[in-house]
C-alpha cells in the first residue's frame, strides 16, 4: 500500500504546522503504529526528526497511544485504541491526517504527544481506597452482588487514554471521571470514601477541564466503550456527596 | 493509567484553568461547579418545559371562539379568586418563571465560558462527529434564539407594542388575529418555535444524564420522551400561526366588535349564551 500522511509537526514552545509524508510499501498486517514506525526509520535515514507519538503495551490495555486519525480519536475503528487499528482498514492511496488530541489542559509536548498528567490530578484527588496493608485477607469475605461487580468491571475498563476528552467538543472530562469514580462506588470497598471521593475527583476535574453537555462523543470515541450511563450516576452522587459530607463534618 | 512523558527539569502539571473557590453553605454551592449547574439547569429546564407545554395546551381554547379564549385569560388572571386579589397567583408564578428564566440562563453563559476556557476550539485538521446531533451542537444558538423570541412575543401579545390601537385589552382572540396577519410575524412565530422544538429535542434528553435520573430498564424510553415533548410543542405551537393563516381562526364570523367600548361584556354575554 502507498499511503499519504498529513502529519502535525511541532516543537516545545513553538506553533506547529501540517508536514505531508509519503508511506510507500506499507503492509495491510501492520499496526497504525507499525506503520508510522516504518515512516520513521525513512525519516531517521534522511536525517530527518522522527514524528513523536506515545506508545506502550501496543495491545490495546495501558491507554497510552493516543492519536487523532481523520478527525476520529483512535481512528475510525469502534472501541479500539490507536494501536489496534491495522492498515487493512485502508486502502492503497489513502490521504491519513494525523493530529494530537487537543483540549487546554493537553499541552503538547512535541509533535503528537501531549502531557495528560490532568487525568492524574484526578485520580490522586480520589481515584483510590484506604485499605489497612498486612497478610491478604480471606478470598469472598466480602460479599459483591453479581450486578454490582459487573457494573464496576464495565467502569474499571477505563484505561484512561484521555480519547474522551479530545473527543469532546467542551473538552470534558466526564467519561474518564465517572468510569474512575463509580468503579469503586459501586463496590463495597469503596463506600467508606464514597462522598469525599466523588467531591474531590470532581471538583479536581473542574479545575482542568470543561462541562458536559451530553453530545456522547467520548462514548462513541472510548476504546473500552465506557457508557453514558456512568456519568449520570456520578452526577448522582456528586449532589449526594455535598450534602452527605456537610452532614459527615459535623461528626468530626 | 496514561504514562506521560516528562519534561526536561521534572514533570509539571499543567495550570489549572480555574482556580478552586471557597464553598459557599450547601444550596449555594451547587452553583459553584459545573455538575451542580447542570443540576440547576436541568430543574429549571423542567419547569420550563412544564409551562411551555401547559401554555400550549391552554392556547388551544383558541379553537374554541374569542368568548372561550377571552375566558380562559380572565381565568388566568382570577386563579385563586377568593383567597387572593386579581392578578396575584399569576404574578407569583411569573415571578417564578422569569427567576427560572435567570437561572437557566446563568447557568448556559457562565458553562459556556467554562467550555471555550477549557477547549482549544477546533482540530485544524477537521473532525468528524459520531454521536452529537445537530441539537446538541446548537443549544447555545437556539437558547438565544428562544430568549429573543420571547421579548419579541411578550412585546407583541402581552404589551401590544407594534399593534398599537389595535390591542385590546382582554381580547386575545383578536390580539392574535390582528398580529398573525403580518406575514413578517408569521415568519418569526414559526422559526422561533422549530428552535424551540429543536432546544426541548436534546434539553429533555440531557436533563435525565444531567440530574443522575438513569436505569437501564428504562434508558431507551428518554430519547422517546424528549421526541414526543419536542413534537407535541412543535405541532401545536405551529398550528396557532399556521391555521390562522389559513384562515381558521379569523375573525369573519364574531359576534361581538373588538373595537367597540362594550367588547368585554359583549364576549361575556356569548359566553353565558354558549353555556
Amino acid at each position: 500500500m502507498h499511503l499519504t500522511l498529513k502529519v502535525w509537526r511541532q516543537e516545545p514552545g513553538q506553533n506547529g504546522m501540517f508536514q505531508t509524508y509519503e508511506a510507500p510499501g506499507i503492509s495491510e498486517d501492520m499496526s497504525f503504529l507499525e506503520m508510522l514506525d516504518v515512516v520513521n526509520e525513512r525519516l531517521i535515514e534522511e536525517g530527518t526528526a522522527p514524528i513523536v507519538f506515545e506508545s506502550d503495551c501496543r495491545e490495546g490495555i495501558c491507554g497510552t497511544c493516543d492519536l487523532m486519525i481523520d478527525g476520529q480519536a483512535h481512528g475510525p475503528e469502534k472501541a479500539t485504541a490507536t494501536c489496534q487499528l491495522h492498515m487493512r482498514k485502508y486502502n492503497d492511496g489513502d490521504h491519513i491526517t494525523i493530529e494530537p488530541w487537543r483540549a487546554a489542559s493537553f499541552p503538547v509536548i512535541r509533535d503528537l504527544a501531549v502531557d495528560r498528567s490532568a487525568l492524574d490530578a484526578i485520580q490522586e484527588a480520589g481515584g483510590y481506597i484506604s485499605a489497612p496493608t498486612g497478610s491478604a485477607s480471606d478470598a469472598n469475605l466480602t460479599p459483591v452482588p453479581k450486578d454490582a461487580a459487573d457494573s464496576a468491571m464495565d467502569a474499571a475498563a477505563c484505561i484512561g487514554c484521555g480519547a474522551c476528552v479530545a473527543a469532546c467538543p467542551n473538552s470534558a472530562a466526564q467519561l474518564f471521571t465517572s468510569a474512575k469514580v463509580m468503579h469503586l462506588n459501586l463496590l463495597p470497598q469503596g463506600q467508606a470514601e464514597r462522598w469525599k471521593r466523588t467531591e474531590a475527583m470532581v471538583e479536581t476535574m473542574e479545575e482542568y477541564f470543561g462541562s458536559c453537555t451530553n453530545h456522547g462523543e467520548c462514548h462513541e470515541a472510548c476504546p473500552k466503550e465506557i457508557s453514558l450511563d456512568f456519568i449520570a450516576l456520578m452526577n448522582k452522587d456528586y449532589v449526594k456527596s455535598k450534602i452527605k459530607n456537610r452532614k459527615l463534618s459535623g461528626q468530626k | 493509567m496514561a504514562k506521560t512523558m516528562s519534561k526536561p527539569g521534572g514533570s509539571r502539571r499543567p495550570d489549572p484553568i480555574r482556580k478552586p473557590v471557597k464553598a459557599l453553605p450547601f444550596p449555594l454551592s451547587l452553583g459553584q461547579t459545573a455538575v451542580g449547574k447542570k443540576w440547576l439547569m436541568a430543574l429549571t429546564g423542567v419547569g420550563l418545559l412544564g409551562f411551555v407545554v401547559a401554555h400550549m395546551i391552554g392556547n388551544l381554547h383558541v379553537y374554541e371562539g374569542p368568548a372561550r379564549l377571552a375566558e380562559y385569560a380572565e381565568t388566568l388572571r382570577t386563579l385563586g379568586a377568593g383567597l387572593f386579589p386579581r392578578g396575584v397567583i399569576l404574578w407569583i408564578m411569573r415571578l417564578g418563571l422569569i427567576a427560572m428564566f435567570g437561572i437557566h440562563i446563568w447557568a448556559a453563559v457562565t458553562l459556556n465560558q467554562m467550555n471555550l476556557k477549557a477547549s482549544p476550539g477546533s482540530y485544524p485538521g477537521g473532525r468528524d462527529y459520531i454521536a452529537a446531533n445537530f441539537a446538541s451542537r446548537t443549544m447555545r444558538w437556539t437558547g438565544p434564539i428562544i430568549l429573543l423570541y420571547l421579548l419579541f412575543h411578550l412585546a407583541d401579545l402581552t404589551w401590544g407594542w407594534w399593534l398599537g390601537d389595535k390591542f385590546v385589552h382582554g381580547d386575545p382572540y383578536h390580539n392574535l388575529d390582528a398580529s398573525m396577519n403580518r406575514i413578517p410575524v408569521l415568519a418569526i412565530y414559526i422559526v422561533a418555535n422549530i428552535a424551540l422544538a429543536i432546544h426541548i429535542f436534546h434539553g429533555a434528553w440531557s436533563m435525565f444524564q444531567s440530574l443522575g435520573i438513569n436505569n437501564p430498564k428504562y434508558n431507551s424510553l428518554r430519547r422517546g420522551i424528549a421526541v414526543s415533548l419536542a413534537g407535541l410543542v412543535l405541532v401545536g405551537n405551529l398550528s396557532f400561526p399556521i391555521l390562522n393563516a389559513a384562515g381558521l381562526t379569523d375573525e369573519d364570523n364574531r359576534k361581538c366588535d373588538p373595537y367597540a367600548e362594550n367588547v368585554l361584556e359583549c364576549l361575556e354575554e356569548q359566553l353565558v349564551e354558549e353555556h
